[in-house]
């Protein structure tokens, strides 16, 4: 595997031996760990750049936001399930599975659209919020609706995935790649929880 | 794809599931105490951390796929996100330089 032409490096092989739509989709990813990163980073940025940052989660917020976790992260192993069983041809039960995710990411759309009304109802808007700081809201929802957006584009994602795949359209590979997409989402709220909610509780 | 074979059973994946809702769980009650919010932030961002390695390596396959995938994409994209810190000083600077 590594004497000289035939080694993984030496190029023109597949040096990755990967599907290139898995590749393709990794590569998307990266460039949205990057986006969502800078956004995080700009959040903490003008955290510490004003002395009076809001601290709108008490401890309703964070029963909300940890369900909320805990739906994204169940959500995640049936998807992993969702793959396997796509791996092994077990076209209905992927589809189950594809479902069960589903599901999971439309109870988190769900409280999250709820959490953001009890803030909008509070007077939080990306513009303006009633402890000072507007940049509190702005950097908030830009952040925290980027992830959303992704959430619901992921849950229509993978009803197609499902539709497609459960009528022999698709292959295990594209439930695979569907799969990298959804694994990311989740990864994405596992920084986005504890920077925004955990870091500006009341207590 | 030759790396199927060695997959890992459902039982296990329930079990990195398990270690990431731990991990969870220690992380909201580190919200509840009393530490201050720079021992809080790398606490909780270096679990977060650990976190993110479980599912890029599991949940994602990381593990499985050939050591030229990770090394090609992974390090290089560390290395920048780290890089957005070099705007930070300057935050502080802005809290200083108010009047």
């Amino acid at each position: 595997m590594s004497n000289g032409s035939s080694g993984v490096w030496a190029g023109g092989q597949s040096p990755f031996a990967m599907n290139s739509k898995k590749l393709g989709m990794w590569l998307f990813l990266l460039s949205d760990a990057l986006t969502f990163s800078a956004f995080l980073f700009a959040y903490s940025y003008v955290r510490v750049a004003n002395e009076n940052w809001p601290r709108p989660f008490d401890a309703h917020s964070i029963v909300l936001s940890s369900i909320m976790t805990l739906f994204l992260l169940s959500s995640s192993v049936t998807m992993v399930f969702a793959v396997n069983n796509s791996a092994a041809g077990n076209r209905k039960r992927a589809v189950q599975w594809l479902g069960a995710t589903m599901l999971g990411g439309l109870a988190f759309i769900v409280l999250h659209s709820y959490e953001w009304a009890g803030l909008i109802a509070k007077g939080v808007t990306p513009f303006d919020n009633p402890w000072g700081v507007p940049l509190f809201g702005a950097s908030f929802f830009s952040l925290t609706g980027l992830h959303m957006t992704h959430v619901t584009l992921g849950v229509i994602y993978l009803g197609v995935i499902a539709w497609g795949y459960g009528r022999s359209k698709y292959t295990a590979v594209d439930v695979e790649v569907s799969g990298l997409y959804w694994h990311f989402v989740d990864l994405v709220w596992m920084f986005i929880f504890p920077m925004v909610y955990l870091l500006s509780n009341q207590h | 794809m030759s790396s199927d074979s060695h997959h890992p059973s459902n039982a296990f994946y329930l079990k990195v599931w398990i270690a990431l809702l731990v991990l969870t769980v220690v992380e909201i009650a580190l919200a509840y105490t009393a530490l201050s919010v720079g021992v809080m932030l790398v606490t909780l961002l270096g679990l977060s951390l650990v976190k993110t390695a479980l599912i890029v390596a599991y949940f994602m396959h990381m593990r499985f796929e050939r050591r030229s995938v990770f090394l090609t994409l992974i390090p290089a994209t560390v290395i920048c996100i780290a890089l957005l810190a070099i705007f930070f000083p300057d935050s502080f600077r802005i809290l200083e330089l108010r009047p």
